[in-house]
């Protein structure tokens, strides 16, 4: 008497039958039939044709009977719409019924079958159950709203059903709450700029009492909720707090990452030095080390949140390594994410018991884990310096087990810590050089033949050993040739005598005998560099390194503030700022610095920054922007593959020196150098210059007074809230040829402010501060400093995006904030921006037509001369002017800081507020910009 | 919200799938069953599978895969929770959660998710109200409803989804009036070779069968409630009073709970000697050596009680996953039975009970694959036991009260110790 029989029925006939019984008069068999239906449906039989006799069954009084004929209505509705009206008469009855869960079950059920016809229906017994007198009735009313508005968005907003629903949050019942908020924050998805959820104290106040009483996926809604709420001060801040604190005791762990989420929010706006801040750090470390002991995926999730606390508030775990021990049961990946809590968490205090968890670990089965816990010593003794001498004897304990894939990964980590501690460790080479015949990866063979050039000269037989990889060139990867390449001319470099030959072999292996043209290249470049100038050779090649940093694998701090508001969430599953994956919102937020993933993905992708930097450390970013993009090409400036391992390296510009030559930015050296035409405009063009008519053209200084340059309103870049009280806002301007930045710096915070200092990040255009911030007395409470700060443009490049972004780094005496800002690129416009007429000429047509954009200005009520007038003062300079059938045309010529040239033709048709202007400049990427000034300027 | 589910069998096939919104094609379980090619254990598969226009999150149940299928930004947690949630309730209703089970019973499961999730936001997921709107099917009821006709669909509206306590059903009634505590303690090791413990945990829950008639309002007391640092609580327990007073007050569900969960680690049962650990209950001794070059591998293990409490130590069971290289053994053991897999070279040792005069051991060699090298790994030893009558942590109920009902109900304590993840490495 089992369901198991509806699924045996398979013989011919069998809708015939089915059809037949749904028809028959006695209700028993009515009953099976229709269970025989949805038991066809569940595994995907096609039952449709049956529509009209099941829509039969449903006047019923049977409930069973009647839930299964709406089950197979929400099926099939939308491939039988006309049948399907013949169900909305039952379903507005049944709205009517005075037993509370009819009434649900049928606004429930009407608001998933998909179809237009019955939508329109659906509004009057929808709007009757949302003010239902029975709670149960508006909470299903709740959630159907949010169905509806997934089918038709407009009849929603037009009913003006989102009201109603935002009504309901103060609602008696705290279910109704709970599901008016899950249903509001489902349709705010889809309209992320809808102010639907507009949160006020009061508002949370309802919220947190409901909270207490509703189910936990209700608390869970209501904690999402919260989240995105934006406290007015510490006060309030902390008042949520300790009502949400109860909920990190709720046996389900959804709610207890989504309590998480809301503190560690909001703790950000409590004064550290409060004691409920204490106390709250102490609350949030048992409920996260009792997510661990649940089931493995729930497990996976805990750690990938875990993951970001640790890198946000180490304080909080630091004393529970022992958790995350991994038990060699636990799936693979969970046996992952441990180990790399395990490293964040390792400290000179545990990293005794770390190395011999790891050692542990080494002598395991699985292979992939086996490696990665080979790298986390690796990882251990770049950390925590003291444990260097610890790991590397480790390591060599584990070389000794000659396990091959042990031996390989264990020789991949010895490079890094070479580079980490240079002169330190060298004793154990003769150890390695040992296992040089068992390498068989790529990764570890292009380490080991790193090891060799790098201490030739300690290693009595490097030329043999060399030579010996030399032998089957050709069958290497890329990155042992690039690797073997660079090592045979350092070995030569330090032991010229012995090993002309072998270096003569190689080179002639790279350049001639080699298709891949990143090993020519750089091939021609050390034969070049070898034979023109040897000391200059060694300079180069033999240049001191740079030490690898210590964490290689955090979390760049904006994306890491963003995912910590997004704990629980997909986005803190996989590392990723929301906008980067979830649809309908891609690329709205994410274009900011590079993202750089957890270490989990990050160190999928080393090889990456192997191939591209040579010697280059681990710690290379995994993320090289597009190398040589157009820009910097064009600007031919340097194009080191930046370095941005999370806030903006001050040091790195020097840094990359010596290696960028060698490594990533070879190919675009060579590109840019000998590729692409220098885009620098020929100052010293000498057109024939038509003297007094040039005069005649050089409207420039004639016309009345140029007005001062356009400075834009100060904006705030870094608010309050995400600076601990330290409020900036500013603007750029461009006084006497010189930039400016003008900071207004407010302390919001009750402690006083000192020792303030500024960094920016890499950027398109080389700002960097020309002096420090002179912020010379203390800032005090509720003080407003302006400081103005001038900038020179001899920074170092890094095409950003938007052009025109900038990363800026403050410093007080509290911490380090971030934040970025977008200038007006007409800062960047030099006074020397005249042109001669006839060289406009010839630049414009040779700027191939490809390179033109075009713009319209709307609603400017500006006559040319003042136009032009107004540009000038941004040392936008009018060249030439034309009147053709009433229209004037402006020819303008700008010059960039970095000496890029813009052209420009502005067409004005007197009485028309529209103008429209073409651009042209031979990096097209500026034109967007340009353009935005134009209107800019020519607005204000 | 949640979009869809889907039963993946161990091998491979969808047996069942449910919408709640628009319909998934069954297709999108490529992307999981690539992942699961993929992964060397079954349990391996990722959790959290991203495809192009939707996620995969997935939980592994009684060899069934629950894959949900969601398509905007939702907790995954949220999702986990929920598909255990399904798994409870199946086998609540059906003894089991199997395939057969599951096949058997397809209509109560339809209506089952059906009222579980509305439009993928969860809607009755407490298993009394899920009982009040579907039957769970009996033998007997189906015999009784065929003859009479009648459903196991409930008539009424499920009182507890609005009252302010929606895991108690009302109007319930007992003749005998009983309430039952377990206290299960399930300690999680890891002891490394030389016999030192690496790291030791209790994971305790607090079970509940309450079978008392009306509105009950129970209080629990404890003797040492400072051991109870990391908890968490079934909805019903009154936080507040608990923060206060460190007594649990509540109103209990009607039938089988989870009153509560804790975690004790060594922190917290020995604030002032940090250095002590959780008391550890068994010991073994083991030397499991492979010789270079030689086709012959020693086994021995004993096993001894260590801080018991003066309870004896029973349903011992050691299991070994031994290196690939193992061809078979021959142990002989003192008590109990051993077996081992040539295939999955897995060693299990039904131990049974220890005694402390006579300690059971397991003796013998192991054949080695002829002229393979020496294995790699060292193999780790699992144990699991039960210690009845005591709770490792010490934790003691004080007193149960109950207030609001007149009559005098039956109450009863149990305290178990079990293994959870009971590690020896070698």
């Amino acid at each position: 008497m089992t369901d198991s029989k509806y699924f045996t029925t398979t013989k011919k006939g069998e809708i015939f039958e089915l059809k037949a019984e749904l028809n028959s008069d006695k209700k028993e068999k009515k009953k099976e039939a229709v269970k025989k239906v949805i038991a066809s449906m569940t595994v995907g039989k096609d039952v449709s044709a049956l529509f009209p006799d099941v829509v039969n069954c449903m006047q019923t009084d049977n409930l069973e009977l009647k839930k299964l004929v709406y089950l197979y209505l929400m099926n099939y509705a939308k491939s039988q719409p006309d049948m399907a009206i013949m169900a909305v008469n039952t379903f507005v009855k049944d709205c009517e019924d005075p037993n509370p869960l009819i009434r649900a079950l049928a606004v429930r059920t009407m608001g998933c079958i998909r179809v237009d016809k019955i939508t329109e229906y659906l509004c009057e017994p929808l709007r009757k159950c949302l003010k239902d007198e029975d709670p149960y009735v508006r909470k299903t009313a709740a959630v159907c709203v949010a169905k509806l508005h997934d089918i038709n968005a407009q009849l929603v907003e037009d009913q003006g059903f989102l009201d109603t629903l935002k009504d309901l949050i103060s609602d008696s019942n705290p279910m109704v709450v709970a599901n008016a908020v899950a249903a509001l924050s489902e349709i705010a998805e889809s309209h992320p700029n809808s102010n639907l959820l507009d949160l006020n104290p009061q508002s949370i106040n309802k919220l947190l009492t409901a909270l207490n009483e509703c189910t936990e996926w209700g608390q869970i809604f209501i904690l999402d909720c919260l989240a995105n709420y934006t406290p007015r001060d510490d006060r309030e801040s902390q008042s949520i707090c300790e009502r949400v604190t109860p909920r990190l005791s709720h046996a389900n762990s959804a709610v207890v990452l989504s309590a998480v989420k809301v503190l560690m929010k909001f703790m950000e706006m409590l004064p550290k030095d409060l004691d409920y801040y204490g106390t709250l750090l102490k609350k949030l470390a048992p409920p996260l080390v009792t997510l661990l002991s649940a089931e493995p995926e729930l497990q996976y999730v805990a750690l990938r949140n875990i993951n970001l606390i640790v890198q946000k508030r180490p304080e909080i775990l630091k004393h529970e390594m022992k958790v995350f021990f991994v038990k060699y049961n636990d799936p693979i990946y969970v046996k992952l994410e441990k180990l790399d809590i395990m490293i964040r968490l390792a400290s000179q205090a545990n990293i005794a018991q770390v190395l011999a968890e790891l050692k542990e670990y080494a002598t395991e089965v699985d292979v992939d884990f086996v490696r990665k816990a080979v790298r986390a010593i690796g990882r251990c003794a770049i950390k925590v310096e003291q444990s260097a001498e610890r790991c590397v004897s480790t390591l060599l304990d584990l070389i000794q087990t000659k396990v091959n894939y042990v031996v390989q990964e264990a020789i991949v980590v010895i490079k890094d810590i070479f580079r980490k501690y240079p002169n330190k460790y060298e004793s154990v080479i003769a150890t390695l050089c040992e296992n040089l015949d068992s390498l068989d990866e790529p990764e570890a063979r292009a380490a080991m033949i790193w090891i060799v050039g790098e201490y030739a000269e300690r290693i009595d037989n490097a030329d043999e050993l060399l030579e010996s990889f030399l032998e089957g060139f050709h069958d290497e990867s890329t990155q042992v040739q690039l690797q073997l390449l660079t090592a045979i001319v350092k070995l030569f470099l330090k032991k010229p005598t012995e090993t002309q030959e072998l270096v003569q072999q190689v080179l002639s292996l790279a350049t001639q005998d080699s298709d891949n043209p990143d090993l020519r290249d750089r091939g021609y470049i050390y034969w070049r560099l070898l034979s023109t100038d040897p000391v200059a050779a060694k300079e180069v090649v033999l240049a001191e390194k740079p030490l690898i940093s210590e964490e290689t694998d955090l979390i760049e701090p904006t994306l890491l503030e963003e995912l910590i508001c997004h704990i629980g969430t997909l986005a803190s599953v996989y590392h990723k700022p929301p906008s980067a994956f979830v649809e309908g919102s891609r690329g709205v937020m994410h274009k900011r610095l590079p993202a750089r993933t957890g270490s989990g993905e990050g160190t999928e992708s080393p090889d990456v920054g192997n191939v591209a930097g040579g010697s280059a450390p681990e710690a290379a970013p995994s993320i090289i922007p597009s190398q040589g993009d157009l820009l910097g090409d064009l600007l031919n400036l340097d194009l080191a593959p930046p370095t941005t391992t999370g806030p903006p390296p001050p040091t790195s510009g020097m840094q990359m020196g010596g290696m960028d030559l060698l490594g990533g930015g070879l190919d675009s050296l060579m590109g840019a150098g000998f590729g692409a035409a220098p885009a620098v405009m020929p100052a010293s063009l000498n057109a024939p210059v038509g003297g007094g008519l040039g005069d005649l053209f050089d409207l420039g200084g004639g016309v009345g007074m140029p007005m001062g340059a356009y400075i834009p309103p100060k904006t705030v870049w870094l608010p309050a809230m995400k600076a601990k009280g330290l409020e900036i806002s500013g603007t750029f301007a461009r006084r006497a040829g010189v930039i400016q930045m003008e900071l207004v710096l407010t302390n919001k915070a009750m402690s006083v402010m000192t020792d303030f200092a500024i960094q920016f990040n890499r950027n398109s255009f080389g700002l960097a501060p020309a002096g420090p911030l002179q912020v010379l007395t203390p800032l005090g409470p509720n003080q407003t400093i302006e400081v103005s700060l001038p900038l020179s443009t001899v920074g170092p490049v890094m095409k950003m995006d938007p052009l025109n972004n900038l990363q800026v780094a403050v410093k007080n005496n509290i911490d380090v904030f971030y934040f970025s800002c977008q200038y007006p690129i007409s800062m960047l416009f030099v006074e020397d921006g005249k042109m001669e007429r006839q060289v406009f000429l010839a630049t414009w047509k040779d700027i191939p037509n490809d390179n033109e954009s075009q713009f319209q200005i709307q609603d400017c009520h500006l006559n040319s001369d003042a136009a032009s007038n107004k540009l000038q003062g941004s040392n936008i300079f009018t060249i030439a002017k034309r009147t053709v059938e009433g229209q004037d045309m402006l020819y303008m010529a700008i010059k960039l800081s970095n000496g890029i040239w813009v052209l420009a033709e502005l067409k004005m048709q007197a009485g028309n507020p529209n103008y429209t202007i073409s651009l042209k400049c031979r990096a097209p990427e500026v034109s967007q910009c340009v353009f935005q000034c134009y209107e800019a300027v020519l607005k204000n | 919200m949640i979009h869809s589910l889907f039963l993946v069998n161990s091998s491979g096939d969808i047996f069942l799938e449910k919408h709640w919104k628009s319909v998934v094609s069954r297709s999108v379980c490529d992307y999981f069953f690539e992942a699961q090619e993929r992964a060397s254990e079954p349990e391996n598969v990722p959790p959290v599978i991203p495809t192009p226009h939707h996620y995969l999150i997935s939980v592994l149940r009684h060899r069934i895969y629950f894959v949900a299928v969601i398509q905007s930004e939702v907790p995954p947690l949220f999702v986990i929770e929920f598909l255990h949630r399904v798994v409870d309730t199946f086998q609540d209703y059906f003894g089991v959660c199997t395939e057969a089970a599951i096949k058997d019973n397809v209509v109560v499961v339809y209506e089952l998710l059906e009222e579980m999730l509305d439009n993928g936001f969860p809607l009755a997921t407490e298993s009394n109200i899920l009982k009040e709107l579907i039957k769970p099917p009996t033998i007997l009821r189906t015999v009784v409803n065929t003859i009479t006709g009648s459903t196991n669909v409930g008539e009424q509206l499920p009182t507890g989804q609005l009252s302010v306590v929606p895991w108690r059903r009302t109007g319930v009634k007992y003749t005998n009036n009983e309430a039952y505590f377990d206290v299960v303690e399930e300690i999680d090791a890891i002891i490394d070779k030389s016999g030192s413990t690496i790291t030791a945990e209790i994971q305790g829950v607090i079970d509940a069968c309450v079978k008392l008639t009306g509105m009950p309002d129970l209080t629990l007391s404890f003797m040492n409630p400072r051991l109870l640092d990391d908890v968490s609580f079934h909805p019903c327990v009154r936080f507040k009073r608990w923060e206060a007073e460190r007594i649990l007050s509540f109103i209990p569900p009607d039938g089988n709970f989870r009153l509560l969960s804790y975690h004790v680690s060594s922190q917290n049962l020995h604030p002032l000697r940090s250095a002590s650990l959780v008391a550890i209950p068994v010991y073994v001794k083991h030397n499991i050596t492979f010789r270079e070059g030689s086709s012959q591998g020693r086994f021995e293990l004993t096993l001894g009680p260590k801080q018991t409490m003066g309870k004896g130590v029973e349903a011992v069971l050691v299991s070994s996953q031994l290196p690939r290289g193992v061809l078979n053994t021959n142990l002989n053991p003192t008590q109990g039975t051993y077996t081992f897999d040539p295939v999955t070279k897995l060693l299990s040792w039904d131990v049974g009970k220890i005694n402390p005069q006579k300690l059971p051991s397991l003796k013998g060699s192991m054949s080695l694959q002829a002229g393979a090298s020496k294995p790699d790994e060292n193999p780790t030893i699992n144990i699991q036991f039960k210690i009845q009558q005591s709770a490792l942590s010490g934790l003691k109920v004080n007193r149960l009260d109950m207030y609001g009902e007149k009559y005098k109900p039956f109450k009863g304590i149990k305290y178990m110790t079990k293994a959870g993840k009971f590690q020896v490495r070698t």
